[in-house]
């Protein structure tokens, strides 16, 4: 496209009716400023989309150049009759269900406790952003500390409490694994969601609960009835992203069990990096990468519905 | 600002559809430019300059020893600098994969089970005319095989490992049990239920049966004692007959009986390591390092009393795991006069007999040294004994999908969720389109 088409499109985008002699130089100033952040976008995002996508048509078995076939929409076909595949997307969406179901029900909880009037206020909420401040990998290698059935932390409490004497084998069992998993993440990202939800009630009036208080309301039927209507923007902006992100897990399940015990923890998103790099079928890896970007698109779309349906009024 | 006057950006204008369409497709079009991408091509180099090699991070040679052999290549090769990156082994294969096009490395580890992916894929180079005749007679046998795939050498061996079988000759003692019957794997059994009988530990044995590829080590060695393979004379796979079903049938008995610490399908080599070294484990299956740190007072509970001994036979022999490395060059690397140096400095007897502690030489006449014996005395005369009789796993394009296949079904085999048999006939099923 050349410079002046662009300039065209930026007149048409930003309704400037007639461009005088400063109007096109603030025009090329304006795209001179662009130019860098689009060079970034494209050599980032949009190129390395496009090559995926390539790479996706195509047999390539190996990370080195040379030529490979031409397979078209066979590595797209692949991932249906996989075996392998069905179970690590039935994980990958339970994974994404139960983790952001618990990560906003405790997020609203944490959010209502620092909302409010507690003393030292501020000291409460750096500590529950801390979780969300370390870096996965280390809470993966933490919780498997903890989860250890040797010597983990959870088995020593347990017995400490005089709960439990035996030594559970929390990463032991495929369901439990990625339950323990979930907590885990759960652990983690309630506290991002806790912020958005409280960014949330800070933004509704006192003068409204008191008017419910007036009407005979009490805290439930508050909460029910004014606090929960007025945080859907909120709610929903953090289920979204919290859903997506959930669905991309790969980090946390690489350092935790490494997609054990037999299979039972791994998701979409893992089992795309082993095709890829430690099986060398970067073909068939781009593929499956292409399928979780259709994924997260989808839910992406979910979203601007929710935002054009009003359910997120006041929220652009 | 009011819904009314909310533009249309809301949703996905066809405009702006169009113009991601199209942004793709001109990306799509850069990228197909060619597919494989445009990566560095290798040369030999001047001999002279930087040269960056890649190592892992536990087993074998520590990060120290291998700094130290590095700043003895210094002194003797004053016109190279290498510089050293260390992974775990974990991500050693993806990393070198990654940054193979790039021609990030001159130098890589490689583990024994990849110079046929590595090679094929031309992520390491063919040294085959580097290699000194006088190496295929002066190095132990299963050290020659490592890097070779077919007739051709990609790399030069240079960790040459297995498993031992180690015990706690205090537990031993408290449970009455004589070193000799730890010689058989039923013998090991045994001992292991009188161990437990005796209240010593609540589970005598620990193994590395994550879902990993230490799993496939410890699986390799009982299948060769069993006396099943992985692949038959026609190169099908063979690991759900016989031996193969024999092997995983004694692992899960060891389960099913208490004598296995159920921890063990959650632990690699270095979990293993740290119960035993702890004392919570009588009996384990580990590599050369666990040697020298579980008898290092500094690391282990259990200083003094870590005894070794060969693997344990079976009725098809006493095959030991070969978990070797090999030390290869990238296709890529544009320094690969300077990167054979480097290699043949670190692999030289000289070099390897100094550092015998941590990991044991590749070259047969060490093994009579004093200074390799003096280094590792509890090893080294087992070590002498079972490096002569190493089995391999396959060396097949497509190991790493074979294997991971094969853990999966393990791992549910050992969980109980499928019978041995059933299992591997699974394992075997889906495994064969991958060869």
């Amino acid at each position: 496209m050349t410079g002046m088409a662009i300039a065209t499109r930026i007149r048409r985008r930003i309704r400037v009716p007639t461009l005088t002699g400063t109007g096109t130089r603030e025009v090329r100033f304006a795209i001179a400023l662009l130019l860098p952040a689009a060079l970034v976008v494209f050599g980032v995002v949009i190129y390395p989309v496009g090559r995926t996508l390539v790479l996706s048509l195509f047999g390539v078995d190996s990370a080195m150049p040379g030529h490979y076939p031409f397979v078209g929409l066979r590595n797209y076909a692949k991932a249906f009759t996989d075996p392998a595949f069905y179970p690590v997307l039935w994980h990958t969406v339970y994974f994404t269900f139960v983790s952001t179901a618990l990560e906003l029900t405790l997020g609203i909880g944490v959010a209502m406790v620092l909302n409010a009037p507690l003393k030292a206020r501020w000291l409460w909420r750096s500590i529950v952003v801390l979780p969300w401040a370390l870096p996965t990998i280390v809470d993966g290698a933490l919780w498997r500390w903890i989860y250890n059935g040797q010597y983990g932390a959870l088995n020593g409490l347990l017995s400490t409490l005089h709960i439990s004497h035996t030594d559970h084998q929390w990463l032991g069992s495929p369901f439990l694994a990625l339950n323990m998993v979930i907590v885990a993440d759960v652990w983690k990202n309630t506290s991002i969601v806790a912020f958005f939800v409280l960014a949330g009630l800070q933004t509704i009036p006192h003068e409204l609960y008191e008017a419910a208080r007036m009407d005979g309301a009490g805290p439930v039927r508050s909460f029910l009835r004014v606090t929960l209507p007025l945080l859907r923007p909120s709610i929903a902006v953090v289920l979204i992203l919290r859903t997506i992100e959930a669905f991309k897990v790969f980090d946390i399940i690489y350092v935790m069990t490494g997609g054990g015990p037999a299979s039972g923890t791994q998701t979409v998103a893992f089992y795309t990096y082993q095709q890829a790099f430690s099986n060398q079928l970067f073909g068939y890896g781009s593929a499956l990468a292409y399928l979780i970007a259709l994924a997260v698109f989808a839910l992406a779309m979910v979203y601007l519905r929710i935002l054009r349906q009003g359910a997120m009024a006041g929220v652009r | 600002m009011e819904r009314g006057a909310a533009p249309s950006g809301a949703g996905l204008p066809r405009r702006d559809l169009l113009g991601a369409a199209g942004a793709l497709g001109l990306s799509a079009f850069l990228a197909g430019c060619g597919v494989g991408g445009s990566g560095a091509t290798g040369a030999e180099g001047s001999g002279k300059g930087t040269i960056r090699a890649l190592f892992m991070k536990q087993a074998g040679y520590s990060e120290d020893d291998i700094t130290k052999m590095t700043a003895g290549f210094h002194s003797a090769n004053p016109g190279i600098t290498v510089k050293t990156e260390f992974v775990s082994y974990e991500a050693l294969h993806d990393k070198i994969v990654a940054a193979a096009p790039a021609g990030t490395y001159d130098v890589v580890l490689i583990d024994v089970i990849w110079p046929a992916e590595l090679g094929s894929t031309r992520v390491i180079t063919d040294v085959t005319r580097k290699w000194p005749e006088a190496w295929q007679r002066e190095m132990f046998a299963g050290a020659v095989e490592v890097p070779r795939y077919g007739s051709r050498f990609y790399g030069v061996p240079w960790i040459l490992d297995t498993k031992y079988l180690y015990y706690n000759d205090a537990h031993a003692r408290r449970a009455k049990v004589e070193a000799g019957e730890l010689d058989t794997w039923d013998g090991v059994l045994r001992a292991a239920r009188a161990i437990k009988a005796a209240g010593v530990t609540r589970y005598p044995l620990v193994w590395s049966w994550q879902q990993a590829e230490a799993l496939i080590c410890d699986y390799a060695q009982l299948l060769g004692a069993f006396g099943g393979r992985f692949l038959d004379p026609s190169g099908r796979l063979a690991f759900n007959i016989g031996g193969g079903v024999r092997a995983l049938e004694f692992m899960r008995r060891s389960i099913v009986e208490g004598l296995s610490n159920p921890v063990s399908t959650q632990s690699i080599e270095e979990d293993v390591r740290r119960i035993f070294s702890a004392g919570q484990a009588s009996l384990a299956l580990n590599w050369t390092y666990m040697a020298a740190q579980a008898n290092d007072p500094r690391q282990s509970g259990v200083a003094g009393d870590v005894k070794v001994l060969r693997t344990p036979s079976g009725p098809g022999g006493r095959p030991g795991v070969n978990g070797s490395m090999a030390l290869a060059i990238s296709a890529s690397s544009k320094q690969r006069a300077a990167a054979w140096k480097y290699i043949s400095y670190l692999v030289s007897p000289p070099v390897q007999d100094r550092y015998a502690v941590s990991s044991l030489p590749v070259w047969t006449r060490s093994y009579d040294e004093p200074q390799v014996i003096r280094a590792n005395p509890v090893l080294v005369p087992q070590a002498k004994r079972q490096l002569g009789d190493l089995i391999a796993r396959p060396q097949v394009r497509s190991y790493n999908a074979v294997s991971q296949l094969l853990q999966s079904e393990i791992q549910k085999a050992l969980l109980g969720q499928k019978t041995p048999q059933k299992a591997l006939d699974d394992a075997a099923h889906r495994a064969e389109d991958l060869l």
